[in-house]
């Protein structure tokens, strides 16, 4: 046998993984387009964007799971990383908008205006231009995480510490982006988008577009960290959590292996909320909000750590539950998330994933890894 | 790289925590191949003086130098493996949510960079090479499992095993028989016996039957520092060794 890795899903993975994305970008796109309104089976125009928010979330959860379910960080921050990503789309937009805004002005938006800026800061240079703003839109967040990780992994941070400073992080920025004079829209934040790259925000044909990069970036996000998680630093990673200073003891940096885990989990997180930003039409500092960066390890929870397809399930399940209750009863949405996550956590420590793959023995259909295993390869 | 005769020399080194010496002005040499048994009552600094040594713990003051040039003080734990110092930890310490052949590739000599391992394959060497150490630590049917199902002797074998294929000169093994059955115990005689003169070994035991069986020769710690030197039987006649054993 010559020199192998893990591969990144076995058989039957990768037989899910295309059905999944099948459904997604086939299926989804058919109901909405092929079948009659009048069907039950139809999905409305507006339910498109409302699922690539889902998807969205889904990334970002799922960005979340490789540095928490595999190397045991928990971020309790990664809000940060998605709002940075969707400020820069956002700041992108902004600019996009030109003279069509409010106050008229081609060069500066109308928040600026307001604000008697005369000329545009340096800042936002390079934003008008849509390549630029996407390469900000995980450079950002990932030159934040590897400074951030470098500084408290180097320290030797772990556990409720780093989870805390990672809230005081988060929290930190949001004062920051409430402020007018920061220069990113205060208070309200960025809004009113007419289009990106010249296609309109509010065409059904532009949203199915979005949503459809959602599904790819979803799919392409779970593919790399499947990369990361069986390749050797996955098992580092793994190995971290069970006993850090044993791998240090083995010769492995740990600080190293967590600060590369976490950028590349910023990165996704940004990228994440680049395609949130221009589905839900608005960005604002609420969303450096600790509650928000809470919610989303209570998404991963609830789905199940460590799965990569667990945070993904949790993050959809938990925002259909809350577009729905929020919709019928609003002031019940935090007692059932806060109940829900209750349960879990006392009942089902593995998350929804790891019960259905202990009660219901379909753990191996599941698990590309045990399968791997299972199958001899590299056990 | 030239080869000392000396492997590994402590000189004067003392470790305090809150004002207790731990270790207090512990002077050792190691020479290279040589299995050397630590013994000494809880708390004489054995597993302290280990921690100097793998750069878990810096000395107030001291020598500690490997190979008789380098400078373990001023190394941290990853450059201090990377020399070839691997450790055992008292308490077995395998990575339980890895299978028993993963704990061994990670433990297998390989570049340790963060990138690298995002890319490394494993090589047909590598393979090669822990399936040999399967074997050597009789854990060849169990591969695929996961380590933390493994019982507390073989935990400690895998470990044992670990710091075969890290292939690391010096070898420090704090209490590599407790828990283990006779049975296993004398396996781990056998092992050590086999691997002294290609490694350098120092053992740290409890268990005085296990000490005879290595038949090396015994540094007793007390109190942080040496108390006596020599062959079992000389230290065990040794009134002092006896004092302290026995209490007061």
């Amino acid at each position: 046998m010559e020199a192998s890795r893990q591969p990144l899903l076995t058989q039957a993975g990768w037989a899910r993984f295309v059905l999944a994305v099948f459904a997604a970008a086939i299926l989804v796109p058919a109901l909405n387009l092929a079948v009659d309104p009048g069907s039950n089976a139809h999905i409305p125009d507006y339910m498109i964007p409302l699922l690539g928010k889902y998807l969205c979330f889904a990334l970002l959860a799922m960005s979340l799971d490789l540095v928490w379910g595999y190397a045991g960080i928990l971020s309790l921050g990664h809000g940060a990383f998605f709002a940075l990503g969707g400020y820069a789309m956002g700041m992108h937009m902004m600019r996009a908008i030109g003279d069509r805004s409010v106050y008229g002005n081609p060069d500066l938006p109308d928040f600026m205006v307001f604000l008697n800026w005369q000329e545009l800061p340096w800042y936002w240079y390079g934003f008008d231009q849509f390549g630029f703003a996407v390469v900000m839109a995980f450079l950002v967040p990932g030159a934040l995480a590897f400074a951030f990780g470098w500084l408290a992994f180097r320290s030797r941070i772990t556990g409720v510490y780093f989870s805390i400073i990672s809230q005081a992080m988060v929290f930190a920025l949001m004062l920051a982006f409430f402020r007018n004079d920061f220069g990113f829209g205060g208070n309200n934040g960025l809004t009113d988008f007419k289009d990106v790259l010249g296609f309109d925000l509010a065409a059904p044909g532009t949203r199915m577009a979005l949503y459809l990069l959602s599904v790819a970036a979803l799919a392409g996000g779970y593919l790399l960290c499947r990369f990361i998680v069986t390749s050797k630093l996955g098992r580092v990673m793994l190995a971290l959590k069970d006993a850090e200073p044993r791998v240090r003891f083995l010769g492995y940096r740990p600080a190293n292996a967590k600060v590369v885990a976490f950028t590349a989990s910023a990165m996704l997180a940004g990228i994440a909320g680049a395609l949130y930003v221009p589905q839900v039409g608005i960005i604002n500092p609420s969303e450096f909000s600790p509650a928000v960066s809470i919610e989303i390890a209570i998404w991963v929870a609830i789905g199940g750590r460590g799965s990569l397809y667990g945070a993904i399930f949790g993050a959809v399940l938990v925002n259909m539950a809350k577009s729905y209750l929020t919709g019928v009863a609003a002031e019940t949405w935090l007692f059932f998330l806060g109940a829900l996550f209750v349960f879990v956590t006392l009942f089902l420590p593995k998350g929804l994933v790891g019960a259905a793959t202990e009660i219901r023995k379909i753990g191996d259909w599941l698990d590309p890894t045990r399968r791997a295993r299972e199958a001899g390869y590299h056990v | 790289m030239s080869e000392a005769a000396t492997h590994l020399y402590l000189d004067g080194v003392t470790v305090s925590f809150d004002g207790f010496k731990a270790l207090n002005d512990l002077s050792l040499t190691i020479e290279r191949g040589e299995l050397r048994s630590i013994i000494g009552p809880n708390g004489a600094g054995k597993t302290t003086m280990m921690d100097v040594v793998t750069g878990k713990t810096r000395p107030d003051v001291g020598t500690v130098r490997f190979d008789d040039r380098i400078d373990l003080t001023r190394l941290d734990e990853p450059a201090i493996a990377g020399l070839g110092i691997g450790r055992k930890f008292q308490k077995p310490t395998v990575f339980e949510n890895l299978s028993v052949f993963e704990n061994l590739e990670l433990a297998c000599k390989a570049n340790r960079n963060a990138l690298v391992c995002l890319l490394a394959r494993l090589s047909r060497e590598q393979r090669a090479k822990i399936e040999e150490t399967l074997e050597t630590i009789r854990l060849g049917e169990r591969r695929g499992d996961l380590a933390g199902a493994l019982s507390h002797g073989q935990k400690q074998w895998l470990e044992i095993g670990m710091l075969l294929i890290q292939d690391a000169e010096l070898l420090l093994l704090d209490e590599p028989v407790a828990g283990m059955t006779d049975a296993e115990t004398e396996q781990t005689a056998d092992l050590i016996h086999r691997l002294k003169g290609e490694h350098t070994l120092v053992v740290v035991e409890h268990d005085m039957a296990f000490v005879r069986a290595l038949g090396a020769r015994v540094t007793v710690l007390h109190e942080g520092s040496v108390l006596a030197e020599g062959s079992i039987d000389h230290v065990q006649g040794d009134p002092r060794v006896v004092e302290v054993y026995l209490g007061r």
